[in-house]
């Protein structure tokens, strides 16, 4: 592995060749020293002006200054949200909130690049990943669900009545997709008629607050989206708004439980996009090199911090040494560091505690036996690190083989059957995604059958589209986001 | 009341006229195809309009509901599995015995909802036609729930409902017949496994049901029910983690927040939607119990 951080060197190792630097320019994107709430269409303090500080955790450089919203902000913005959703939003024709998505999806395109470079500054995520799949697929998302705004009697829900929207959304979004997760939200809940309270992650509040930016340019009616910046108080208020009528969720399977419980009772309609321990089941006969990218996209896309990340390799008994072999010497050739280099593959964990996390689970692997194997890595001196980490010897009581790492740390095991390999695969209580790697077709569909998981991937993993309906079985949650089906979740049918 | 009204219980040759003396039933609890007592021991009166005992029921205890949750999983296994066009022949051959034991069913809905013969007739010829329109849906769900997806990209994808496992239902309390069948048929028509509670004041003709399915082709252990106290029975259900999805429509507003806490922990899906029973049904109390499951393969030469 090669260090292109900042911090570390570049080493040459069986090649004479080696990797300049070649640093995104940082200054496309203006950063404010500090950021207020956006609430009706403006942006304010908070009531008590408190902020909060939010940082590169490549550097741990402060980027800016956030208000931190309580009750009081919450609740002027769950006000904001109703009143455009009685007078505005709700009686507009879906043809003419149509062209308002498609404007956001437009200017989100325009400014790609800002938000690329924001995105990678404020998460620690590699620019070519922001660049190439976070903020191409927000701006998808939106122009997807645009053109659902005046179709929705099609979407099969209403059964020829004309389905309706709920009312305000209160939609609470995790750190690792911070823009993403924001389109996912919004775009199905506007096209739907509804009017939306955001709260964006505490560590990453910064491309929802340029999207905040956007929705001003679109000139979209004030109070349609609200953007709340706080942490995990912030979401609980917003969740537990009397004036929410409907609550989504993405983010851990324990906050998910809590807001579960506080919704209980109160008739606030639910989606819950919760946690994951994906199995990434490699067959005798699979393509292995592409098995190989498979599960290097699987695990170390977006530093693991991927809730469907193909976090348990499942191999063929048969095949593990080789696989093994070629997975350790692709690791070999990964760059980790600077997030703003476009030849980076691995960038910065996303904060302090994310990072303890990761290295708590990972000193359990060893504790309990696993063999744990890195490629040589230099760190960068400053910032969140964790080189790429295969645990080798997992066995399925392991801790690392059960709980959600969400960080660059793959547990293999092994299988003989296909028997085996689903027993394995199915024995946890989440349920988001598998992935399976065969070239036989019959036996992709046989397990497809039996992977209790809300999406598999088949000979490939980690592919996302607006169109493809995403969610959990179990505990990973209920309801989809993505497709027609992600229309569901915010009408009244 | 004509006598058949009270046939639940032998009918009128109970009476000192030397006539037959009836024989009576011994209602039971329905788990994995059988009809075990309860565990407990436990019976409760059903009392019929007026106070007149209309039977004892089983009192199913927290460990029979355990137990008919265990048996619920093992077979969704083979249900899920089998054909959609074999669930709905297998849902067709339900609906030709429920029509074969009509009259038996008009009786006791009659002494159970308290109402005459031909109310409980047309209650009962509703009940039937309704498990006829779930017995045509298995093999065309997937067809209004599934989806081609146009990605972009060089993939194939496509989504498709599959149930969620394991559903437990508090079948509603008035309709002992009808409401039974509007709950239950939705639920095992896309291959899901029951464990249902029956209405507590009007259980017997759940029991009745349950000794139709037992002699059609509905494998053991799809359908299990339940009676006794709903209050008892819905909480180890909406707390079980072993239990995918819950019904609660049967509990009533004032119950239901207990058991939307209690189904937080295994995040379950739960359902409630106060129907109309005598209204047409629609799609939506069939596609709550579904999971969407998304496939990308890629497209290459």
């Amino acid at each position: 592995m090669k260090g292109s951080g900042k911090g570390g060197r570049t080493e040459l190792t069986d090649s004479a060749w080696q990797y300049a630097p070649a640093p995104q320019e940082r200054e496309i994107v203006t950063i404010a020293p500090s950021y207020g709430l956006f609430v009706n269409g403006e942006f304010a303090p908070a009531a008590d002006e408190r902020t909060f500080a939010t940082i590169n955790p490549a550097s741990e450089e402060p980027l800016a200054e956030v208000a931190l919203a309580g009750e009081a902000d919450v609740d002027r913005a769950v006000r904001a949200a109703r009143t455009a959703f009685d007078k505005v939003w709700g009686p507009m024709p879906g043809a003419q909130r149509a062209k308002y998505i498609y404007r956001i999806a437009r200017i989100i395109a325009e400014r790609a690049r800002e938000f690329a470079v924001l995105e990678s500054l404020d998460n620690g995520k590699p620019i070519k990943e922001s660049r190439d799949v976070d903020v191409p697929l927000a701006s998808a998302h939106f122009f997807y669900y645009a053109g659902w705004a005046d179709k929705l009697e099609y979407a099969g829900f209403g059964l020829g009545a004309r389905p309706r929207p709920i009312g305000v959304a209160g939609q609470v979004i995790p750190w690792n997709f911070p823009l993403l997760m924001a389109a996912w939200k919004l775009a199905p809940a506007l096209a739907a008629g509804n009017t939306c309270v955001l709260k964006p992650a505490e560590t990453t509040p910064l491309t929802a607050l340029l999207l905040a930016e956007v929705c001003q340019q679109a000139g979209l009616p004030e109070g349609v989206v609200n953007i709340v910046t706080g942490a995990g108080d912030t979401g609980a208020a917003v969740v537990a708004h009397p004036g929410v009528d409907k609550v989504a969720f993405t983010g851990s399977t324990e906050v998910g439980k809590q807001i579960l419980r506080s919704a209980a009772g109160t008739g606030k309609k639910l989606t819950m996009e919760l946690g994951g321990k994906a199995a990434n089941v490699v067959f005798e006969d699979a393509p292995l090199e592409a098995a190989v990218e498979g599960i290097v996209n699987g695990i170390f896309f977006n530093q693991g911090h991927v809730c469907c990340a193909g976090s348990r390799l499942l191999v063929q008994e048969s095949v593990a040494d080789i696989l093994l072999d070629r997975l350790r010497r692709r690791l070999g050739t990964l760059r980790l560091g600077d997030p703003l280099d476009k030849n980076t593959d691995i960038g910065a964990i996303n904060s302090r505690e994310q990072l303890d996390k990761i290295r708590d689970l990972s000193a359990a692997g060893e504790a309990e036996g696993a063999q744990r194997w890195s490629p040589p890595c230099q760190l960068p001196e400053r910032g969140y690190w964790f080189p790429p980490t295969v645990f080798t010897g997992v066995s399925p009581a392991h801790q690392i083989a059960r709980e959600e790492i969400f960080g660059p740390v793959l547990s293999v095991l092994t299988f003989r059957t296909p028997e085996e390999a689903v027993a394995k695969a199915n024995n946890t209580p989440y349920g988001l995604s598998a992935g399976v790697w065969t070239e036989k077709g019959s036996r992709i569909l046989w397990l497809t059958q039996r992977l209790r998981a809300g999406v598999v991937w088949a000979n490939t993993y980690n592919r996302f589209d607006p169109a493809s309906p995403f969610g959990g079985y179990r505990e990973s949650g209920f309801g989809r986001e993505g497709g027609r089906h992600g229309l569901e979740a915010y009408l009244d049918a | 009341m004509p006598e058949q009204s009270s046939s639940a219980r032998g009918g009128a040759a109970d009476g000192a006229g030397g006539g037959r003396l009836a024989v009576r039933k011994t209602y039971k609890l329905f788990i994995g195809g059988a009809f075990p007592r309860s565990e407990s021991g436990r019976v409760y009166p059903v009392l019929g309009n007026g106070g007149t005992l209309l039977g004892n029921a089983a009192k199913a205890s927290r460990k029979d509901a355990r137990d008919a949750v265990t048996i619920a999983r093992s077979a969704v296994g083979k249900w899920s599995g089998a054909t959609a066009y074999n669930r709905g022949q297998v849902l067709y051959r339900v609906a030709e015995m429920l029509e074969g034991r009509a009259e038996q069913f008009t009786a006791e809905v009659a002494s159970a909802e308290d109402v005459g013969d031909q109310e409980a007739s047309s209650r009962v010829a509703a009940a039937i036609d309704r498990w006829v329109w779930y017995a045509g849906w298995p093999d065309k769900v997937a067809q209004i729930a599934g989806a081609a997806n146009s990605v972009a990209g060089p993939y194939f994808n496509f989504s498709i409902p599959e149930p969620t496992g394991v559903v437990a239902v508090i079948a509603p309390p008035e309709s002992s017949l009808l409401g039974l069948v509007s709950v239950l048929a939705p639920v095992i028509a896309t291959g899901n496994a029951a464990v249902v509670v029956a209405s507590e004041a009007r259980p017997l003709p759940a029991v009745t049901l349950a000794e139709v399915l037992a002699t059609s082709d509905v494998p053991a252990g799809v359908v299990n029910v339940l009676t006794g106290s709903t209050a008892e029975l819905a909480p180890v259900l909406a707390g079980h983690m072993d239990v995918n999805a819950i019904d609660i429509t049967g509990v009533g507003p004032a119950g239901r927040a207990e058991l939307e806490r209690l189904a937080a922990a295994s995040v379950k899906r739960v359902f409630a939607a106060d129907d109309d029973w005598a209204a047409p049904p629609v799609p939506r109390r069939m596609l709550a119990f579904l999971e969407t499951k998304t496939v990308w393969h890629p497209v290459g030469m």
